[in-house]
């Protein structure tokens, strides 16, 4: 499952980062990494970008770049 | 350390309050701004200690230290390259873990490094304990905590700095364990010290984890020192591909994953995390900020206030700043020599005319203060990214960004913006297509100089339609911004560099006063400093187009006989009046400018009291001119007065005709004409040309040349009136291709400056010059030649482009421009 597909309230672990090249490093720049858990908290007024906790940090990012997030719903 | 200089650098990721330790520091007032990536160039000042000077330098903000962005290359190449004596890297207390990341980062470049344990209220106030003692020993660097917004932790910080770079090393940097890479780390480490160059420039251990990174600037600063570069790099990606294959992981994912899991690791050991579960105030703020209906309604609501006051308010402060610049403009007129009967002497036109110019710009400064205060205020509270979440979706569609909404808001989404603000606030787009489309589409928002044409044009053309006209200009604009920045993202920008969306949302900070008022002079200087020194020129430039060649001797003599006629008349009048021989000669032209300086000063005079201390004034002055001006019950002064208002009409006439003549005649003129041929086609006549071209350097200035152009033939006509009787031939249709033409028209100077600022390329200012100009014209013509064609009225063709372009702009937004994978 990707994380794009979740919705706002779901919570879930990090297996995997399928993004290569500069979205993948930024990604993993921006704390990405497997075992990490994380939580969607919202989408935004119009469904995309989405909005996601890590740790009390908030990250906004589109559904678009989720997409290449694996990850398995807790 | 006396008398020595210490070189400190300031690096940590963004938003983690470098540049407000750099002002805690140096006493400089830095650009400070809850959103990250506020400080994109490398800053430097200084401060000094126990006799020695320390320089330092606030470094951008970055997640990591790669060569994937323009911040990260900064802060890298000043960290391997400049030799800093210390770094400190700032980290925010309450979100360690993450900001670890880049510190591992730092010390694998074997810099003696303070840790800045900054945000310490902010930590205290969630409740994290951190064990700093702990910390520093896992990391093996001092630690330093610090809440620096309140110059907590400064002296500590100060004597840290010292400590370090005099030499006092606290204790051994801990190194990152990469696991099953380190055998590979030890072979490319063993490679590199074969050669000897390497090992001077880099730390070996920092090159080889670089070099397993593939770190594609890594590799050719690398290679460029080895003697067989091909051989080498060839023996790195070997490297590379071995661990993929043996590990089943890309090395650049292990590296980075390690990084975070030892960051982990050690939160863990030394971090009690927070005991109070409850959902951070932020948060519970942003569900109803960033809600699905309150969010977008209290966007609006915050676009509204922003223009409101600004534009609105900020306009009301003109009326008592506007006397100022008056004030400035008549002292220039008091001290220029003094116009002729029929000729002004150049230097006064051109002294009057370069005060106009730069006055016209300096008006908009209390606008400007105001606008720039708010967003410093928006941008302190950390609103800005929160609207960039909101709107990203609409922009992304168009090629441009969530980042994108402050320049439009700026430049007038609706009505009465200004370009220059809004090109400067385009910094932070990280997406280089989405900033460029941004840069080169926001001069087509309504600003607030098109205004006076748009207000003029609908005035006389659409007088029945008035609402429905300035609606349908202000919002084609958005429209028509739309859909060329798809068209350009698709087409010159298609090979641009983007980068993904992700944006931290950065925690509601309270703003400061200091910060806000000092951020808001820090930009209404830049724009005094840089535009107008410039529009200056340009002013010179557009004056001598208008100017010269000026009228033939033919012409010349011809306005003398004039003069000399309507003198003669007037002396022919009061001939025998016993004031006529205290006219004669020279005493002609001395009344002329005393009467109209009375009539001047009468005009500003408010009151009885006011016009009575006037009288007296200009009654001692000259006793005799005065009873000319104000005859009374005197009957001789009476007929001289009615014969000199004659004559003093006839001389202002005299001179409109020429001005008239001079603008026809000049350089400027006749391009126009020689023009009109091409620009027919849009309906555009030489007249109308000349404005539009005398409208470059600013645009308000396309109303004062129709102004020029259109002579009142009564007094008090309006320009309205002279410009609908001017162009008998003019219909809505030719308003309606003028106004979409002006949508359209290249941005003024100051703008294309701030475009060269900000792309740093001529190339694209240039571009930012050519392309509207085009299109423009294209639009006009299309409007106007086909409006004629079709027979339609200026109103229904103003429904059939707006409909049009309603339709393209929603297909615009259909066509993919991103790749679908990444
Ligand atoms: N509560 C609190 N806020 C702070 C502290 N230090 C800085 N800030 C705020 O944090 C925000 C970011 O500060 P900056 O100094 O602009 O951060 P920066 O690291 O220079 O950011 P970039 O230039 O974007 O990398 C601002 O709103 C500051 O007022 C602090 O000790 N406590
Ligand atoms: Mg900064």
């Amino acid at each position: 499952m990707t994380l794009d597909k979740l919705r706002p309230g779901n919570a879930c672990i990090v297996k995997r980062l399928t993004a290569i090249d500069k979205l993948g490093r930024r990604l993993m720049d921006m704390g990405f990494y497997p075992s990490l858990s994380l939580k969607v908290i919202r989408n935004a007024p119009l469904e995309d970008p989405m909005e996601v906790e890590m740790d009390g940090f908030f990250l906004s990012l589109r559904h678009e770049e989720a997409r290449f997030v694996e990850v398995e719903q807790k | 350390m006396k008398g020595e200089k210490t070189l400190v650098a300031l690096a940590g990721q963004p938003n983690s309050g470098k540049s407000t330790v750099f002002n805690a520091l140096t006493g400089a007032s830095q650009y400070v701004a809850n959103y990250p990536g506020v400080t994109v160039e490398k800053k430097t000042g200084s401060y000094k200690y126990d006799g020695g000077k320390v320089e330092v330098v606030d470094l951008p903000g970055t997640y990591s230290l790669t060569s994937y962005s323009l911040e990260e290359r900064v802060t890298r190449d000043f960290l391997l390259h400049e030799g800093p004596s210390v770094v400190v890297d700032v980290i925010d207390a309450s979100n360690i873990k993450r900001n670890l990341y880049l510190t591992f980062q730092l010390l694998e470049m074997e810099i003696p490094i303070i840790l800045d344990l900054n945000m310490m209220d902010v930590a205290d106030r969630r409740d994290i304990r951190i064990d700093t003692d702990k910390l520093g020993k896992k990391l093996g660097v001092s630690v330093v905590p610090t809440t620096i917004k309140k110059g907590k932790g400064k002296k500590e910080l100060v004597m840290s700095i010292a400590y370090l770079s005099g030499g006092g090393q606290a204790f051994q940097p801990s190194r990152i364990d990469y696991g099953t890479m380190e055998p590979f780390l030890r072979e490319i480490k063993d490679k590199l010290s074969e050669e000897k160059p390497i090992s001077e420039g880099y730390p070996l251990r920092w090159a080889a984890i670089k070099l397993m990174e593939g770190d594609s600037e890594a590799l050719k600063l690398i290679g460029k020192k080895r003697s067989n570069p091909e051989e080498f790099l060839e023996f790195v990606e070997n490297e590379r591909r071995r661990f993929e294959s043996e590990q089943n992981e890309a090395p650049e994912h292990h590296i980075a994953f390690s990084r975070q899991r030892t960051a982990d690791t050690i939160v863990r050991a030394c971090v009690k995390p927070k005991t109070k579960n409850e959902r951070p105030l932020s948060d519970r703020v942003d569900g109803f900020i960033c809600n699905k209906f309150l969010g977008p309604i209290f966007l609006v609501a915050v676009i509204y206030v922003l223009y409101y006051l600004s534009i609105v308010q900020g306009y009301n402060l003109t009326s008592y700043t506007w006397p100022l610049l008056a004030k400035i403009r008549s002292l220039t007129e008091s001290i220029m020599p003094e116009p002729g009967f029929i000729y002004e002497p150049l230097i006064r036109s051109f002294s009057l005319w370069f005060v106009d110019s730069i006055n016209a710009l300096l008006n908009y400064i209390p606008i400007f203060f105001i606008l720039f205060g708010l967003i410093a205020i928006l941008e302190d509270i950390g609103y800005m990214p929160r609207m960039a979440f909101i709107l990203d979706r609409i922009f992304s569609k168009f090629g441009l960004h969530g980042q994108s909404t402050l320049p439009m808001v700026l430049g007038g989404i609706y009505v009465g913006g200004c370009a220059v603000p809004a090109v400067m606030s385009t910094k932070g787009i990280p997406d280089e297509r989405s900033r460029l489309a941004t840069i080169l589409t926001i001069p087509m928002l309504n600003c607030l100089a098109k205004v006076p044409l748009y207000v003029l044009l609908i005035n006389i053309y659409y007088a029945q339609h008035k609402v429905l006209a300035m609606f349908f200009i202000s919002t084609i604009s958005l429209l028509i911004v739309l859909t060329v920045a798809k068209l350009l993202t698709l087409t010159v920008l298609k090979d641009k560099e983007t980068a993904p969306f992700i944006l931290e949302m950065p925690p509601y900070h309270l703003p400061t006063i200091r910060g806000v008022i000092g951020r808001a002079v820090e930009r209404v200087w830049l724009f005094i400093r840089k535009i107008i020194t410039i529009v200056a020129a340009i002013a010179v430039i557009i004056f001598a187009l208008l100017q010269f060649p000026g009228i033939s001797d033919d012409r010349n003599a011809y306005y003398n006989g004039e003069k000399e006629k309507a003198v003669g008349i007037f002396y022919k009048k009061i001939e025998g009046a016993s004031y006529a021989d205290r006219l004669q000669g020279e005493n002609l032209m001395a009344l002329v400018l005393y009467w109209d300086k009375y009539k001047k000063a009468k005009m500003m005079a408010k009151g009885k009291e006011a016009v009575k201390a006037l009288n007296n004034k200009f009654e001692e002055e000259n006793p005799v001119f005065f009873k000319i001006v104000q005859p009374k019950k005197d009957k001789a002064a009476k007929k001289v007065n009615k014969a000199f208002k004659k004559l003093f009409k006839e001389r202002r006439k005299l001179l409109r005709e020429i001005k008239k003549e001079k603008i026809d005649n000049s350089f400027l003129g006749r391009i126009g004409r020689y023009l009109e041929p091409a620009t027919q086609w849009a309906g555009f006549n030489w007249r109308v040309n000349v404005a539009l071209l005398s409208a470059f350097a600013a645009k308000e200035s396309s109303v004062a040349t129709l102004g020029a152009l259109y002579q009142q033939e009564e007094e008090g006509e309006t320009l309205e009136t002279r410009m609908e009787k001017g162009e008998s031939g003019f219909t809505p249709l030719h308003a309606l291709a003028l106004m979409l033409f002006m949508v359209l028209y290249p941005p003024c100077i100051a703008t294309t400056i701030m475009v060269k600022i900000q792309t740093g390329s001529i190339k694209w200012m240039l571009f930012s010059m050519f392309y509207p100009m085009v299109l423009g014209i294209f639009a006009a013509i299309l409007v106007f030649t086909g409006g004629s064609a079709l027979g339609l009225s200026g109103l229904e063709v103003m429904f059939v482009f707006y409909s049009l372009a309603l339709a393209i702009t929603v297909m615009m937004g259909f066509v993919k421009s991103r790749p679908e994978t990444i």
